[in-house]
């Protein structure tokens, strides 16, 4: 969960006026909810532009016993999926081995300090012209902008190491692959826990993106193509689906996160300010 | 002047329920240098927040001239013992001082007189421009009484200020908050775990008992106003204070209950 | 002296790293047939005539000036949302939920809605850019502004500093680092929904041009625009560094003090 909805989910507490603070997020919602489904009843919004609520949600679950949604969520959790594995398995070891190094991180920070801001986007029409317009293009979309997240994660990770730490190490005689293993990765999962997630939500956008413009099948297709076609509450719903598919892989690797990071001195230190 | 009226302090509730100050009951008189003194973890803090407004009692009040203490009062100032992060980082010297006067509406030149005397009497005339990370302990805390000053309160309370510089930094603060003190006028309310520092700066000493905290005993410091750190530390007098205070601390430390006078009734919780 | 020797070497590693994989680039390519791979001299001179100056006023101006509202807009309603949002847990409270959902939606997901509703003018990029951006600085203002130290609190709370005061020369200094690490985020964030948007639904800006150099088969002009996106991305990344640097020149000494 990020700060803003740990935050929230503090202590039960009555106040002098009005809602009891446990009730508040769930008035909003509904108080939301409620707005977008009765604003365009009564037309104060365009019906064509925003349809019901209620409506929409229904067209959702509709979907969920269409096939064709679900061809469409698996085409974009395979790009997800390829694109993340393959950019977690470039990433990590070379960032590790980079970050171990200075002479090679010193040597290669300039050539990552320019491609890490090209935006992988720009590189969609080349996509096109060496992959075509299927999963591959996705796929080296999804992969080349997250391999950049999780190698500078890495890289940091590798290097935030407490110089304490591996000075004990080696004056109980470690050598360098036992230091590696031992003392350096074990501190640098936290960093790569991190990086995970923010590559996987970065994964996720690529895929989908690559669906949108470039057309591959998946759900950013089904989007567009759900638009054009003038059929507007299936947009919305495939929309809340992908929204709903981010929010439940986000989970999995924040989940993931927490586990490896509760032993990490910088969680526990969080843990008591809080 | 300022009253504290049957003070207590309960953090939590039910079985969490940790009781920081049990009864607490003392008076300062205007102009008067007041030192606190007492063991780890006797709530002295907490006693401070209370006094300062920026904590609620559970039980009784504080007042500063008969009126209760419902949120931090205008008339007082207070310093922290984490000089480093009760300074405001992007401020300079000279804009931290000036910043609480931005309160009182004051023409801007009055305003810039205040600032510059008040860390004149610090000595930090030169630095009025840097920022606090180039400075170091000692003159962050110099700012920090500086601000006060300039601030010009009735009343000064001081968290243990001193707690967190080197002994040679310590000794130049001490000399200087006597120094301003009569400069200024101001009342002072000073807590510290070290003995010596109360008994070389009080007027009058308030020893604590541990938590839960009460008045173990208060004592008047028979010292000459003109203090000094090797004369006045030659007296014998400061010698028979000074172990005074440390056997009523220590004595303390060894009872399992705290004495409480017959006519202690805590108060019914507040809301 | 090794120690010497050996930040010598980094150093001229450094620096020259990245001219020899220019170099090699320009080498392995220049004798390249492949069609999707012209040789870097093609694309260096491609890139010369396009950009310089031939289409900044078409292309160029538009994009950025379609970036800078969105960010801008960002900015500053997430700046102020969130400084409010931090100082008070119960408005925190009430919008978790919406703001937990509405940045947990993908963006591109995001285009079609904004197509269907505000069209395919400037209006729908300036929005889906800042509509995008806005969350890594509302989210990194509130903690900012959640993380500011509690004796900094207490401070201002004994010396009454109140309301606007306590706003603008106390919560926003504070939250300062954590505001501008939002803005860095947002910024990348920035370029790429520019281009995305200008791609899926533009008749001009480099991303359109890029794409459009791709469907008609101007390979090197692709590949100009490709370098251009790149420093384009170095650049603004680099000045916002620079920015960053001159605005927290507080924070960097504070930091530095305290760890030493």
């Amino acid at each position: 969960m990020t700060t803003l909805a740990r935050s929230a989910a503090g202590r039960t507490k009555r106040l002098a006026i009005g809602v009891p603070d446990s009730i508040l997020p769930w008035v909003s919602v509904v108080g939301v909810l409620a707005l977008f489904d009765i604003l365009p009843r009564i037309g104060l919004l365009p019906r064509d532009h925003f349809p019901p609520i209620t409506e929409t949600l229904g067209t959702l679950g509709e979907q969920l016993g269409e096939a064709s949604f679900w061809e469409a969520v698996g085409n974009t959790l395979q790009g997800w999926a390829l694109g993340l594995g393959i950019a977690a398995g470039l990433a990590i070891p070379i960032g590790i081995v980079i970050g171990s190094s200075s002479l090679l991180y010193r040597a290669t920070r300039g050539l990552i300090e320019f491609l890490r801001p090209i935006p992988s986007v720009a590189l969609i029409p080349l996509a096109i012209l060496i992959y075509g317009t299927g999963l591959q293009s996705k796929v080296f979309l999804a992969a080349f902008a997250a391999f950049w997240q999780l190698l500078v994660a890495t890289l940091y990770g590798v290097q935030d190491v407490d110089p304490v730490a591996t000075d004990t190490a080696r004056s109980f005689g470690f050598s360098r692959r036992q230091r590696l293993f031992r003392v350096t990765l074990p501190s640098a999962v936290p960093y790569i826990a991190t990086g995970l997630r923010i590559a996987s939500a970065v994964s996720l956008i690529l895929t989908v993106t690559a669906e949108l413009v470039i057309g591959s099948a998946g759900l950013g297709r089904s989007i567009n193509v759900a638009r054009s076609g003038g059929n507007e509450e299936l947009m919305y719903a495939l929309i809340l689906s992908t929204g709903i598919l981010g929010v439940l892989l986000n989970g999995i690797f924040v989940r993931g996160e927490r586990r490896v990071l509760r032993w990490h001195p910088s969680q526990r230190a969080g843990e008591r300010r809080a | 002047m300022l009253k504290v009226d049957h003070l207590g302090k309960t953090y939590g509730e039910g079985d969490d329920a940790v009781e920081a100050i049990g009864d607490l009951d003392f008076e300062v008189g205007e102009n008067e240098f007041v030192c606190i003194v007492g063991p780890s973890g006797c709530g002295k803090t907490t006693l401070l927040k209370c006094m300062s407004g920026l904590l609620a009692p559970t039980r009784g009040q504080v007042r500063l001239h008969d009126d209760r203490i419902d949120g931090p009062p205008e008339r007082m100032a207070l310093v922290f013992q984490e000089y480093g992060r009760s300074l405001f980082p992007w401020m300079s010297v000279r804009q931290n001082v000036a910043f609480p006067l931005r309160r009182k509406r004051l023409a801007k030149a009055d305003a810039a007189k205040l600032v510059e005397r008040a860390v004149e009497s610090v000595d930090l005339t030169g630095f009025l421009d840097r920022y606090p990370w180039e400075l170091s302990g000692g003159m962050q805390q110099r700012v920090a009484i500086a601000r006060a000053l300039a601030y010009q309160p009735e009343i000064l309370l001081m968290d243990e200020p001193f707690a967190s510089v080197d002994a040679q930094t310590r000794a130049d603060l001490e000399d200087l908050i006597l120094a301003v003190r009569r400069q200024y006028g101001v009342t002072v309310v000073f807590v510290t775990h070290d003995i010596d520092e109360s008994v070389y700066l009080g007027d009058r000493i308030v020893v604590l008992t541990p938590a839960p905290t009460q008045v173990q005993e208060t004592l008047d410091v028979d010292l000459p106003p003109t203090r000094d750190q090797l004369e006045t530390k030659e007296n014998p007098e400061f010698a028979r204070l000074r172990a005074h205070v440390y056997r009523s601390i220590k004595r303390k430390q060894t009872h399992a209950e705290p004495e409480r006078a017959p006519d202690d009734q805590p108060a019914a919780a507040r809301p | 002296m090794r120690a010497v020797r050996r930040r010598l070497l980094e150093t001229g590693l450094e620096v020259t790293v990245p001219i020899l994989v220019l170099v090699a680039w320009g080498l392995a390519s220049a004798q390249s047939e492949t069609y999707y791979f012209p040789p870097l001299t093609d694309i260096l001179s491609t890139f010369a005539d396009t950009w310089l100056f031939e289409r900044v006023g078409s292309d160029v101006v538009p994009s950025l000036v379609r970036m800078g509202l969105g960010f801008g807009i960002a900015v500053v309603a997430a700046i102020a949302t969130g400084l409010l949002l931090g100082m008070s847990r119960r408005s925190r409270r009430a919008a978790a939920p919406i703001v937990e959902f509405l940045r947990a939606i993908p963006p591109p997901a995001l285009l079609p809605f904004a197509i269907l509703v505000i069209g395919v003018g400037d209006s729908m990029k300036v929005f889906i850019i800042a509509f995008v951006c806005v969350w890594p600085i509302l989210l990194n203002t509130i903690d900012g502004v959640m993380g500011v130290d509690p004796t900094l609190r207490e401070t201002a709370r004994v010396y009454g500093i109140g309301g606007r005061d306590r706003l603008w020369r106390v919560m926003l200094p504070a939250a300062g680092p954590q505001i501008f690490a939002g803005m860095r985020t947002s910024l990348s964030l920035a370029l790429i929904l520019m281009v995305i948007s200008e791609m899926v639904a533009s008749t001009n800006g480099i991303g359109y041009f890029v794409l459009q150099s791709q469907r008609t088969f101007a390979i090197p002009e692709m590949w100009s625009g490709i370098l251009l996106l790149g420093i384009l991305g170095y650049t603004l990344n680099g000045a916002f560094v620079l920015i960053e640097r001159r605005v927290l020149r507080w924070h960097r000494g504070a930091r530095a003090s305290a760890l030493s």
